[in-house]
C-alpha cells in the first residue's frame, strides 16, 4: 500500500512536469500573440492576488458555489433515498435521470435567468443543477446495493423510514454517496462557473469573459490557471478519501 | 417492463401538465415562460418555416466533427496507449482528475488563440469528450480474456491484426459506450461554447433570443435540443442494450 501510494505520487509529479513543459513548447511555439509562459502567469497571477478586486470575485464564485452544493447534495441525496427505496420509482426514473445527465444543461440557463433573475441566485441555481443528478444516480445506486440482510433486519425490527435511513441504508452506502459527492462536488463547480461565463456581473467566470472582450491574455490565462488548478488539487484530494473509503 | 415504461410516460405527461396548469393559473409569468403548448405551437412553426435549418446543420456538423475526430483519435490512443503500461500509469492521475476541471474555461483562451470561428467550439467539444473514449476503451481492452490473446499469439498475428480482429471486436459493447459519452459531450461542448460565445449555431440563437426576450424563439430552441440529444442518447443506449444482451447469451 505505501508502496503504491509513493508510485502514485511518483507519476503525479512527472504528468504536472510533462504539461509544464507541454505548456511551455506551446508557448515557444504560438508566441506572445496569444499566450504566456508558465512562468508569466503565475507571476501575474501573484499580481492579480494583490488586488482586492480579485478577492471580490473569488469571494463571489466561492458563496454561489458553496451554497450551489450544500443544495445539490441535500437534493440528490433525498431524491437517491426516496427512488432507492421505492423499487418501481427506481428503476422508471433511473433512466430519465441518465438521459437528463447528457444534456447540454446550458441551454436551461435562459430559463433560469428568467425565473432567478441575473444575480447569486441564479449562478445556484444553474451550479445546483449540474450537481444534483450524480449525487441522486450514485446515491440510488448505493442503496440498491445494500445487503438484503440488512434491509431485511430493519422491516423485522419494525423500524420507520428515516431511522430505517438513518441507522442503516446510509451508514452502508458511505463510500458511495462520497464518490457521488465528489462527482457532485465537481460538476457544481463547473456549473457555477459556467453560470458566470454567460451573464453574470461578478465571480471568476465573469472575469474571465471580461479578459476576452480586453483582449487581456494575461488575465484569461491566470483565472484559467488558478481554476483547473483548484478544481485539480481539491479533486485528487477528494480521490483520496474516495479511495480510502472504498478499501478502507 | 410495459408498466415501467406506462409509469414513465405518466411522469412525463403529469411534469408538463403541471407546467401548463401553472403557466395558466398564471404561477408562472408569460415573461418567464409561456405554457408547453404555445412553445410545441412555435416549435411546429419554426420547423414548418424551416428558420433554423442552417444553424441546426452547423452546430450539428461542428458536434459531428468534433465527436468524430475524438473518437478516433481516443480509441486509437487508447489501444497504443494499452501497450504502454508505464505512460498508462502516468497519464493515470490525468484521468481520474480530468472531469473535474472546467474545460470550459478554456475556451477564451481558444478564442483568442484560433479567432471566434468554429475550430475553438470544435476543440471544446473535442477536449471533453476524447478523455472518456480513450477511458471507456482502456477498460474494455482490461477485459479481454487472456485465451483470446493466447490465441492471437499462436496464430502469429502482429498487434494491428491483433486489435482488428480480436481485442477491438471484443471491444464492441465499450467502445459503443464510448460513442454515447463522446457524442454526449461533443453536445454539450458545442452547444455549450455557441452560448457563451459564438457568431451562429444553435446555442447562439437561443442566447440571441434570450437577450432580445425573444421567448417564442428561445423556448421552441431550447426544446429542440433538448430532443435532439435525448433522442442521440437513447438510440445509442438502445443498441448498447441490446447488444449487451447478445452478450449475456452466447
Amino acid at each position: 500500500m505505501q508502496k503504491a501510494a509513493g508510485a502514485t505520487f511518483r507519476n503525479t509529479i512527472i504528468l504536472i512536469v510533462g504539461l509544464f513543459v507541454f505548456w511551455e513548447l506551446a508557448y515557444l511555439l504560438v508566441g506572445e500573440v496569444a499566450l504566456r509562459s508558465p512562468w508569466q502567469t503565475i507571476q501575474f497571477l501573484g499580481g492579480l492576488m494583490r488586488t482586492d478586486l480579485f478577492w471580490l470575485h473569488l469571494a463571489d464564485s466561492l458563496k454561489a458555489f458553496a451554497v450551489a452544493l450544500v443544495i445539490a447534495v441535500a437534493l440528490g441525496l433525498f431524491i437517491g433515498f426516496a427512488l432507492g427505496l421505492h423499487r418501481l420509482s427506481g428503476d422508471a426514473m433511473e433512466p430519465m435521470l441518465v438521459a437528463l445527465y447528457s444534456i447540454p444543461k446550458i441551454t436551461l440557463y435562459p430559463i433560469i435567468l428568467l425565473a432567478f433573475g441575473i444575480g447569486i441566485s441564479a449562478k445556484i441555481a444553474f451550479g445546483a443543477i449540474h450537481g444534483i443528478i450524480p449525487v441522486a444516480l450514485f446515491t440510488l445506486s448505493a442503496v440498491r446495493a445494500t445487503k438484503p440482510i440488512l434491509i431485511k433486519t430493519g422491516r423485522v425490527l419494525k423500524l420507520s423510514p428515516t431511522v430505517m435511513v438513518r441507522e442503516i441504508l446510509f451508514p452502508a452506502a458511505v463510500p458511495e454517496i462520497f464518490t457521488g459527492i465528489r462527482v457532485g462536488f465537481s460538476l457544481t463547480l463547473i456549473g457555477t462557473i459556467l453560470g458566470e461565463m454567460f451573464a453574470a456581473q461578478r465571480g471568476l467566470g465573469y472575469l474571465l469573459m471580461n479578459a476576452i472582450s480586453l483582449y487581456n491574455i494575461d488575465l484569461i490565462m491566470s483565472v484559467t490557471f488558478l481554476l483547473i488548478v483548484l478544481a485539480a488539487s481539491v479533486n485528487t484530494l477528494l480521490l483520496a478519501i474516495d479511495r480510502r473509503l472504498h478499501h478502507g | 417492463m410495459s408498466r415501467l415504461r406506462l409509469y414513465q410516460i405518466v411522469i412525463v405527461a403529469g411534469f408538463v401538465l403541471l407546467l401548463e396548469a401553472l403557466c395558466l393559473a398564471g404561477v408562472i409569468d408569460r415573461v418567464t415562460m409561456p405554457p408547453p403548448h404555445i412553445i410545441l405551437r412555435d416549435l411546429a412553426r419554426l420547423v414548418l418555416a424551416g428558420r433554423y435549418f442552417g444553424e441546426i446543420g452547423k452546430s450539428l456538423a461542428n458536434v459531428l466533427a468534433a465527436f468524430a475526430s475524438a473518437y478516433l483519435i481516443g480509441v486509437v490512443t487508447g489501444t497504443i496507449l494499452h501497450g504502454y503500461k508505464t505512460v498508462r500509469q502516468i497519464l493515470d492521475p490525468l484521468f481520474a482528475t480530468y472531469y473535474a476541471i472546467p474545460v470550459f474555461a478554456f475556451y477564451p483562451l481558444f478564442i483568442v488563440m484560433f479567432g471566434l470561428g468554429d475550430g475553438p467550439q470544435i476543440l471544446i467539444g473535442f477536449m471533453l469528450a476524447i478523455v472518456a473514449v480513450i477511458i471507456t476503451t482502456l477498460n474494455g481492452l482490461d477485459r479481454v480474456p487472456a485465451v483470446l490473446k493466447k490465441t492471437a499469439r499462436v496464430n502469429g498475428l502482429n498487434a494491428l491484426q491483433t486489435a482488428r480482429l480480436i481485442t477491438l471486436p471484443f471491444c464492441a459493447p465499450y467502445l459503443l459506450t464510448a460513442a454515447k459519452l463522446a457524442l454526449a459531450y461533443a453536445f454539450i461542448g458545442v452547444i455549450g461554447s455557441e452560448f457563451i460565445m459564438a457568431r451562429s449555431g444553435m446555442g447562439y440563437e437561443i442566447s440571441y433570443a434570450y437577450t432580445n426576450f425573444d421567448n417564442a424563439t428561445m423556448y421552441p430552441l431550447i426544446l429542440l435540443i433538448l430532443l435532439l440529444s435525448i433522442a442521440a442518447n437513447s438510440l445509442l443506449s438502445h443498441w448498447e442494450r441490446v447488444l449487451l444482451a447478445r452478450r449475456g447469451q452466447t
